[in-house]
């Protein structure tokens, strides 16, 4: 103790702290708590759970700032934005300024309601988004001109890397050679280099447009188109070729170019990838924005990712949902087509409404006036005797310069960024934005250009001057693309804002997301995202930055960068972060393919094996083969913990190729394993790493740290922990944190605004640091928390699950537990008991929530039959007994099941989720009564009258009944249905 | 009743129905039961020599995947391609209208009989 009193920070006080804002059980509300739990506070309850072996040194000082205040931290981010240099980018190379329609900014980007959604796994409360994102698959496959497309990929040069690996999968040749193209985007060689390496692919780079062909066999080849030249040519005979040699062709394409030229399933491509960051998202230094992949017929079951399908729902109306999951990593783990999980939602939903919103003929002409541009700017250059090395092109052109270096100076002091090809050469990427600039004669080019002409410029009237608006001189004619495109009604319709504002509206309003209610996911972590969290994301300092700026553009971004990555080391115990990875399963990818990069440079190149529990999440298994490994599977004991003793025997039977072993604390039972530390003590004796997945890190922040027990990396998912919204399925941020010994293996990248400063192991994200636009969030949630207020998070997250554990245990067993029958931050339930006693199953028990206004917790993962809560530290008193209250009352209704009075094929479990439509019947046939059905919470619990009105008035009401599953699998349809069959 | 007598089982869930040198082969109704709805039934193309327990083929349903393991060494002979275009046969008739490829064979491993193989499944 201190002789001396702190002074009360001004934040504690109770108008500043954000604290109380985050977490929703107050102090009066947590000792109700605490008291139903059986612990006097939360320290107590804390000292129970977690385990002392593990327990941080509290007495260790925390280089996390004291909490701001909401308007401290906003002040703050407007200085680190303040520190951006925004201008005009013609860099390209897949990045592209963009006009965000306002009413989609303000609709969607900017709506709790679409990006506080989760995952539609649960599709009965998703229509509105299943709905958006089959439009996404939809204008991708018409633009692509291939049958089926996913929603989404994680970017460009990922989905490229994807694209790759299905091609390894679906063709015939047993070659191990992959064919790319030298025009192709230099950030997605730079992946495929890394990528292929870790599971032997040998790539061959080919010059396909000079007319280059290769000796030998080959499994695929990438062609980009146009290429990243700029060069627009026709690769169809490339494609002929690889098909006559059994290789599947991959074409990486620039969706806005394909409203003016041949579509790839025209030209024989077997497969597209590429982004949709210029449909309306912006560019953000990085990210996020969805990448695509579609494929022609017969290869759907090999796309990776996720598919929204067409199938029906009890009354037999159309309904969509998520569709092949058998696919995906959840379920095929090491077998999956990918280790892709969270995708990039909330962005495929922006660019499927800016394709709805413009329509075809907007999107015809936003890319005529591109291509106008960059024409008429290749024009006036030659005119001006400059040498424009481009003749067939769409947005892109090439100039030879004296000096590149000095034209980009030039070019950056009158506010444009030009891209340096060689020391000769500069090219300038029109887009939506420079082209209106152009046209207006705003912009002005051809100042940039002097010293670099062979004459003087003879120029009257600027740039455009003599233009063609809409002239497509530039593009072969041969090419021209005639197919018709985006022919659905909806991408014809709602082209006023009135309309589009409705259209979002009604879409939003058939979800279920965090503005209605819990959402109590186990292992998701749906807690607050806080409106001043999210506020800096639109920022035009933030927004507007191309991913390859000059680093002295991107001052302040890479300041926010730096300390979001000591913060996050700080937390975890861990030395380096890299805040590269889109995703947790790109995070886990990158820790592993470290991991693979640490053997080899010791020269242990057998050292594949990685060992992964029974309980792990799907991912796990499917990021290692990704990363050159041989999954073996360690057992659990009865309660849910690592078997220690088969670990010993794996351990034994792999000692001299034991690359690693992947755990997740606390475990994905939802428990603080007490025997962790000697699990990663017996990893490292016999040589391994230690990869302990960060999903869970809600129940650790302040208490411990993956760093101190024993964890060489991790990755951590700020989308959970760290509040960046999960966007109804993505974006997410997978930062991987690692020990010192691994952080040379760490994604570097070739474009990285910290140069030398910059880790050195291959890229995993197309762009250097991910997703930045979307750090702020996370950035300003520490800023706001403190190391105080994130432990406290930690507490009350902790608290809550144990509230709602004990509340039920009566009703339901709780699964597993830990120290002195505690949990950590979410409790598995087991349903099977009941399912066995009375025939309600856990869909059932699912569907039945939806009536009582609830999302479903997670259903089935990690064990079948079971349901995971997990109810965060933002979330109320009211609101968790809200949700333990009808798990009561669904107990109660499954009884009489169990008794006899209502049949198991036939009562208000079996019939939910229940429509306005299915009551509104003047015979209703079931032996329960229309107000069971649809109100079963009224006078079912003690609130007050203005509660109880708020909820009827306010009943969530489903859109569709419950959908069938099968029927959809086994009629898959993956685009938008006809008008006529919602008739 | 008494086509579940006859037949013989493996431990990975096959039936077998073995007779003139060509085995029958499905799933049992307790597979299918415990694999759900299913959707779509990849099996090997006729011809293929297959080898006693390795993997033939993949059931899947709307949530999880089962490997299909051929129980006899030899030459599949005939794929049902009724229950490829319409899986769910599968479910509905496992034993019958749900049997997948028909295997040649020269010898008949040790299989299950019908007690042996419901004890297991009775076990677990």
């Amino acid at each position: 103790m201190t002789d001396t009193l702190p002074a009360v920070p001004v934040t504690t006080l109770a108008g500043g702290s954000f604290v109380r804002r985050h977490i929703g059980t107050d102090a009066s509300a947590q000792q109700r708590m605490l008291d139903a739990v059986g612990y006097g506070s939360v320290d107590e309850l804390m000292d129970a759970a977690v385990p002392r072996g593990i327990r941080l040194d509290e007495t260790l000082p925390s280089s996390i700032p004291v909490a701001a205040t909401e308007a401290e931290t906003i002040a703050e981010l407007r200085s680190l934005a303040a520190r951006n240099t925004v201008r005009r980018s013609m860099i390209g190379l897949g990045y592209y300024d963009t006009l965000t329609p306002a009413v989609i900014t303000r609709n969607v980007l900017e709506n709790p309601s679409w990006y506080t959604a989760y995952t539609p796994y649960q599709p009965e409360i998703s229509q509105g988004r299943l709905e958006a994102l089959i439009n996404f698959q939809t204008m991708v496959a018409e633009l692509t001109g291939l049958a089926t497309a996913n929603s989404s990929m994680l970017d460009e040069a990922t989905a490229v890397v994807e694209g790759m690996l299905l091609a390894r999968r679906a063709s015939k040749s047993k070659s191990v050679r992959f064919l790319v193209d030298t025009d192709a985007l230099p950030q997605s060689i730079a992946l495929l280099e890394h990528r292929a390496q870790a599971v032997g692919i040998e790539l061959v780079l080919v010059d396909f447009a000079a007319g280059e062909t290769p000796e030998g066999d080959y499994f695929g080849l990438l062609v980009q188109y146009p290429g990243a030249s700029g060069r627009v040519w026709d690769p169809s005979a490339v494609f002929a070729a690889g098909s006559a040699a059994g290789a599947i062709g991959v074409v990486a394409a620039d969706l806005l170019a394909l409203t003016l030229i041949t579509s790839p399933g025209e030209l024989g491509a077997d497969v597209a990838v590429g982004t949709s960051q210029r449909f309306g998202v912006p560019m953000g230094f990085g990210g996020p924005h969805a990448g695509y992949m579609a494929v022609r017929a017969g290869l759907e079951r090999q796309l990776p990712g996720r598919l929204v399908g067409v199938s029906q729902d009890a009354a037999g109306q159309p309904a969509y949902r998520l569709s092949l999951q058998a696919r995906e990593q959840h379920i095929r783990r090491e077998k999956a087509t990918s280790n892709i999980c969270t995708a990039q939602v909330l962005l495929a939903v922006m660019a499927s409404m800016y394709a709805v919103y413009h329509g075809p003929d907007g999107l015809r002409h936003i890319a005529r006036s591109v291509h106008a541009a960059a024409a008429a700017t290749a024009r006036e250059l030659r005119a001006a005797g400059l040498d424009v090395r481009s003749d067939g092109f769409f947005d892109t052109i090439q100039v030879a310069v004296a000096d590149a270096d000095a034209t980009l100076a030039r070019g950056r002091d009158r506010g444009v960024l030009l891209r340096r090809v060689d020391e000769k050469t500069v090219a300038l990427s029109f887009d939506e934005v420079s082209a209106g600039e152009v046209s207006a004669g705003a912009l002005d080019l051809l100042s940039i250009f002097d010293g670099d002409a062979d004459s003087a410029p003879a120029l009257d009237g600027g740039l455009f001057a003599e233009r063609d608006a809409f002239a497509l001189g530039a593009l072969p004619e041969s090419l021209r693309r005639t197919s018709d495109f985006l022919t659905h009604s909806v991408f014809r319709t709602h082209h006023s804002e009135t309309s589009m504002m409705r259209y979002l509206h009604y879409l939003a309003s058939l979800d279920y997301a965090l503005d209605r209610g819990m959402i109590p996911l186990g292992s998701c972590t749906m807690k607050l995202n806080a409106a001043t969290e999210m506020q800096a994301v639109t920022w035009p300092e933030f927004a507007g930055i191309h991913p390859f700026a000059p680093a002295e553009d991107v001052a302040g971004y890479l300041q926010l960068i730096g300390e979001l990555e000591g913060w996050l080391a700080e937390v975890t115990g861990y030395d380096e972060v890299s805040l590269q990875p889109n995703a947790g399963s790109q995070g886990e990818l990158a820790g592993l393919l470290a991991i693979r990069g640490y053997h080899l440079s010791r020269g242990d190149a057998t050292r594949t094996v990685c060992l992964i529990p029974s309980s792990a999440h799907g991912t796990n298994a499917a990021s290692a083969v990704l990363a050159g490994m041989k999954v073996v599977v360690v057992a659990c004991d009865s309660l849910g913990n690592v078997d220690l003793d088969d670990l010993r025997a794996k351990i034994a039977a792999h000692a001299d190729d034991l690359a690693a072993l992947m755990i997740t604390y606390p475990s994905t039972h939802g428990v603080y394993e007490h025997e962790v530390r000697a699990i990663t003590d017996a990893v490292h004796e016999a040589g391994g790493q230690v990869y302990v997945d960060g999903a869970n890190l809600n129940a650790l922040l302040g208490y411990s740290r993956f760093g101190d027990f024993g964890g060489d990396v991790s990755h951590l998912n700020l989308h959970k922990t760290f509040c960046i919204p999960h966007g109804g399925g993505g974006p997410g941020v997978g930062p991987v944190a690692a020990k010192v010994h691994l952080a040379p293996f760490l994604p570097g990248h070739p474009f990285s605004q910290r140069g030398a400063a910059e880790f050195r192991g291959g890229p995993v994200s197309a762009a250097p640091f991910g997703s930045p636009s979307i750090l702020p969030i996370s950035w300003a949630y520490v800023r706001m928390m403190g190391a105080d207020g994130l432990r406290d998070a930690t507490g009350a997250a902790v608290l809550s699950a144990n509230y709602i554990a004990s509340r039920l245990a009566e009703h339901y067993p709780v699964l597993y537990k830990g120290d002195n029958g505690l949990v950590a931050h979410e409790c598995i339930l087991d349903l099977r008991p009941l399912t066995a006693a009375t025939g309600v199953t856990v869909d059932d028990v699912a569907k039945r929530l939806i009536d009582y206004g609830f999302h479903a917790p997670t259903m089935s993962f990690p064990v079948p039959g079971t349901l995971m809560v997990e109810p965060t530290e933002s979330e109320d008193l009211a609101e968790l007994d809200r949700f333990v209250d009808a798990m009561i009352a669904i107990k109660g209704e499954a009884e009489r099941v169990g008794a006899g009075d209502w049949p198991v094929d036939d009562n208000p479990l079996r019939g939910a989720p229940h429509t306005a439509q299915s009551i509104a019947v003047a015979d209703w046939s079931h032996p329960y009564s229309r107000e069971d059905a649809v109100y079963p919470f009224v006078g079912a619990s003690d609130v007050d009258a203005a509660t109880e009105t708020a909820r009827v008035r306010g009943k969530y009401w489903p859109p569709v009944r419950r959908i069938d599953q099968a029927y959809g699998d086994r009629n898959l349809v993956c685009a938008c249905p006809p008008p006529e069959a919602f008739a | 009743m008494s086509r579940e007598n006859e037949l013989k089982y493996t431990s990975e869930h096959e039936w077998v129905d073995a007779g003139d040198g060509v085995a029958t082969v499905g799933v049992t109704a307790y597979a299918a039961g415990q694999l759900g709805d299913v959707v779509y039934v990849d099996l090997p193309a006729v011809g293929t020599e297959v080898e006693a327990g390795s993997s033939i083929g993949e059931i899947e349903s709307t949530k999880s995947v089962g490997e299909l393991y051929s129980p006899v060494t030899g030459t599949v002979v005939e794929v049902n391609d009724a229950v490829a275009a319409t899986p769910e046969l599968v479910n509905s008739d496992p034993l019958g209208e749900g049997w997948l490829v028909k295997v040649s064979f020269e010898a008949l491993p040790d299989l299950l009989d019908l007690d042996e193989y419901t004890s297991l499944t009775t076990e677990a």
